[in-house]
């Protein structure tokens, strides 16, 4: 199980828009990114990210775990997020 | 209080007289006229409705500095102003030379020194920053063809040729930097600065020095769209201590007085601070520094009449400027008056 750092001035707004003020970059993310990224903000682990994402979409564990993955590797390549 | 600006050519290589003039104008404590002073009668911010009351033509600096003061002794014989912000990098010079002449006629300046001016100038830049333990890209003075040569000796390609007032240019290889070499020889004479390429993202810090060290304030930005011409014409506020530090450390050590702006990249490789310029008066997005809380300009006017001026120590992020093109239209008459009289009121 592991667990994720969204530092705390990284805000994200309700439409999914992401803003890094250290740089001043911005992102859009879709619903089901802001879902986890919000999640993770939570605190929540890779697991229970899992759960709760086949519980409320239709997609199966093995293809949730892959993009999530690729969303993490996604994530860190910006300095969004740190794994702890 | 009667305060004259230049640098009303709000062009597509803008000047920062239209923005230091909004953000003088923006302060509500400021009661008086503003007086544009110009160089060529289709400086579009002469046109701009409430941005300067009236509008003069000055010499050209090139027409040395007696024509340029009798000029403006012409000007205030009829305006009767208490202060003049040179806003131009290539007219500071001259402004600084003439400076104690103004004083004596009662008009107030505020400028930096001789001495701060050169060490900030584009050829010193690199001794200046190093010994206070600045990042700095390393750089070469060329002052002959000869010279060239010597650029593959001491740096890996691409290279940034850089003018001594303004241009630069990336060059790939040898040829590329003898075209740049020869523009920028045509353009500016020499010397001309060879600099190593750092790859990375441009941030810029828009600041105010009181003379003695202190920061008054200090807006740091990236911009969000640049132009072919290099030039921001959409930015946003950041927030990074890391980049206003080395900024309070460089106007410690300059003691710098006046606006200014700094250029710095951040290194893709190892994430750190290499200073790339220091220009010196404000840019043209210094509005984007009282839109976020920090009226640079108007604080500069104060300082300028010896007031008292708290730092300002904070600012919002995310604020953002995006410069837009907008066709003025004027009279025949209206032209005829500045291009004949060199005197305006639209």
């Amino acid at each position: 199980m592991k667990k994720y750092h969204i530092p705390e001035y990284i805000a994200i707004s309700d439409t999914g828009f992401l803003f890094l003020p250290s740089t001043g970059e911005t992102f859009t993310l879709n619903q089901i990114g802001k879902d986890i990224f919000k999640m993770l903000q939570a605190g929540e682990s890779d697991e229970n990210i899992y759960e709760k994402i086949t519980s409320d979409y239709d997609v199966e564990r093995g293809v949730i775990e892959r993009d999530f993955s690729d969303f993490i590797l996604q994530l860190k390549s910006y300095s969004l997020i740190k794994a702890i | 209080m009667k305060i004259a600006v230049t640098g009303l050519n709000a062009t597509d290589n803008p000047g920062p007289g239209v923005p230091v003039i909004r953000s003088i104008l923006d302060s509500e404590e400021f009661k008086g006229e503003i007086i544009g002073l110009i160089y060529d009668s289709l400086e579009p911010g002469i046109y701009m409705k409430d941005i300067a009351d009236r509008c003069y033509l000055i010499p050209y600096p090139s027409s040395g500095l007696d024509a340029l003061f009798n000029r403006i002794v012409q000007i205030h014989e009829k305006e009767k102003i208490d202060l003049i912000i040179p806003t131009l990098d290539s007219e500071l010079f001259g402004f600084i030379k003439i400076k104690e002449k103004l004083e004596e006629i009662g008009i107030k300046t505020f400028l930096p020194t001789f001495e701060q001016l050169n060490y900030r100038a584009k050829d010193k830049l690199f001794d200046f920053c190093t010994l206070h333990g600045i990042k700095v890209p390393k750089n070469i003075l060329i002052n002959s063809m000869q010279d060239m040569y010597s650029i593959p000796q001491k740096f890996d390609y691409p290279v940034v040729v850089k003018g001594i007032f303004y241009d630069a240019y990336i060059a790939n290889n040898f040829e590329e930097a003898m075209s740049a070499f020869n523009k920028m020889r045509g353009k500016w004479g020499y010397p001309i600065i060879v600099q190593e390429y750092v790859k990375g993202t441009e941030f810029n810090v828009v600041a105010l020095g009181d003379g003695t060290g202190n920061t008054t304030g200090a807006v740091a930005m990236r911009k969000l769209y640049i132009t072919d011409k290099g030039k921001g014409w959409a930015g946003i506020t950041i927030d990074d201590p890391v980049l206003l530090d080395i900024s309070h450390k460089l106007i410690k050590g300059l003691r710098w007085k006046s606006g200014m702006e700094l250029e710095y990249m951040k290194s893709a490789e190892s994430g750190e601070y290499y200073l790339l310029e220091i220009n010196p008066r404000f840019p043209a997005w210094v509005y984007l520094a009282p839109a976020a809380g920090q009226n640079l300009p108007y604080a500069l006017v104060q300082l300028a009449f010896n007031k008292e001026v708290p730092n300002f120590t904070k600012f919002k992020v995310g604020t953002i400027f995006v410069r837009s093109s907008w066709d003025l239209i004027t009279d025949i008459s209206k032209f005829e008056e500045i291009a004949v009289k060199g005197e305006f009121k639209l």
